[in-house]
């Protein structure tokens, strides 16, 4: 019960956060930073979404799931390597950011799917994206399409 | 019983003595002073390249035959695949863009493993985006198997929630000489320098 009120209370904290996010900024809450994806052609089935992800808070935060107009949905997956194998599996629990830290999604590793691109994606372009948080809500950012194939985001440097 | 003794110990001595010279003949072939430098990453007896019969992106129906001759890059993967696949086409593309005219001389060949999806249409389209000197190749799921076979390649379907699936696959690009030997591979992590040698030997081998 009291474990509820304290969810309540913090749904209620991170409510007027959420509604006010935007620029990928939640205020004390979740960054996104090198949102980027690849060009794709009209007919790939899939395109991926890298980001670093920084929680600003005192408490661990949760990337649970993302939207764009230029997909059908969007998923977490994470890809491993075992022994020349490459493996894809969803992230059912999405990422977890403890606080102060960051996440890393990119080649070779996690990444978010974006399922049936609803469009070609063109190197320059730059696509929004609506990522969900379990506290910081709902972070609007724009993913910046890189070459086919790139590894790295263009101002990687940056 | 001495005569018994005598004969394991003298068994075992040979055995030894036969260890050590096949260890340092396989170290001269493949690390040591008569390695082929810079392409041979394994011992090019491997049996790794042989016989498949599948049909390219443009909807031809190819045999190992069509691609003899010249020397080949070989990588298999699907195209449902957002991550290691446009990773290494991607990285395929930069190699054959650093190459120059050179690269006309490599065979440069991407096999779906995803039977079912990857028709040549789809592949078509998925390699809209990288370089055009790419061919993809597809097949029924016994062509797949077969080609698989000859290149020593892992895969397997995996269901995944909600009715679809995803594949897992051996994610190396092989590298075969003219005569379809097997001639090394490309690591995902080594610098694009290093691949650029290794495909530049490949080139004019
Ligand atoms: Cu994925």
């Amino acid at each position: 019960m009291r474990r509820n009120l304290l969810r309540l209370a913090l749904l209620a904290a991170v409510m007027p956060l959420a509604a006010h996010a935007h620029d990928g900024h939640a205020p004390g809450g979740v960054t996104a930073s090198q949102v980027w994806t690849r060009a794709v052609g009209a007919t790939a089935p899939t395109a991926a979404g890298y980001m670093t992800l920084r929680n600003h808070g005192t408490v661990a935060d949760r990337l649970v799931g993302a939207e764009t107009p230029a997909a059908r949905s969007v998923e977490i997956h994470e890809q491993r390597m075992d022994d020349g194998v490459m493996r894809m599996r969803p992230l059912p629990d999405g990422i977890l950011i403890p606080p102060g830290e960051t996440a890393t999604l990119g080649p070779g590793g996690v990444h978010l799917m974006l399922v049936g691109p609803t469009r070609a994606l063109a190197r320059g372009e730059r696509v929004p994206l609506t990522l969900r948080f379990e506290r910081a809500g709902e972070v609007r950012v724009e993913l910046t399409v890189e070459a086919a194939g790139a590894r790295q985001p263009s101002h990687a440097g940056h | 019983m001495l005569r018994w003794i005598r004969g394991v110990a003298w068994g075992a001595i040979a055995l030894l003595g036969f260890l050590t010279l096949a260890v340092s003949a396989g170290w001269l072939v493949t690390d040591g002073p008569l390695s082929e430098r810079g392409v041979a990453t394994e011992p090019a007896s491997l049996p790794i390249g042989g016989p498949f019969s599948l049909t390219d992106h443009r909807g031809r129906a190819v045999t190992e035959r069509d691609f003899a001759g010249r020397p080949a890059a070989v990588f298999f993967g699907f195209t449902h695949c957002p991550d290691v696949c446009p990773t290494t086409l991607g990285d395929m593309t930069a190699l054959i863009e650093a190459l120059g005219p050179e690269a006309e001389r490599i065979h440069w060949l991407f096999v779906s493993v995803d039977w079912e999806r990857d028709t040549p249409d789809a592949l078509a389209g998925y390699l809209e985006a990288f370089d055009p000197r790419i061919v993809g190749l597809s097949g029924t799921e016994a062509q797949v198997a077969q080609a698989a076979r000859s290149f020593r390649v892992y895969y397997r379907r995996v269901p995944t929630e909600g009715g679809g699936y995803t594949m897992d696959h051996s994610a190396s690009v092989f590298l075969l000489d003219a005569a379809g030997r097997f001639a090394g591979t490309l690591d995902s992590k080594e610098s694009r320098e290093v691949a650029l040698e290794k495909v530049r030997m490949l080139a004019s081998r």
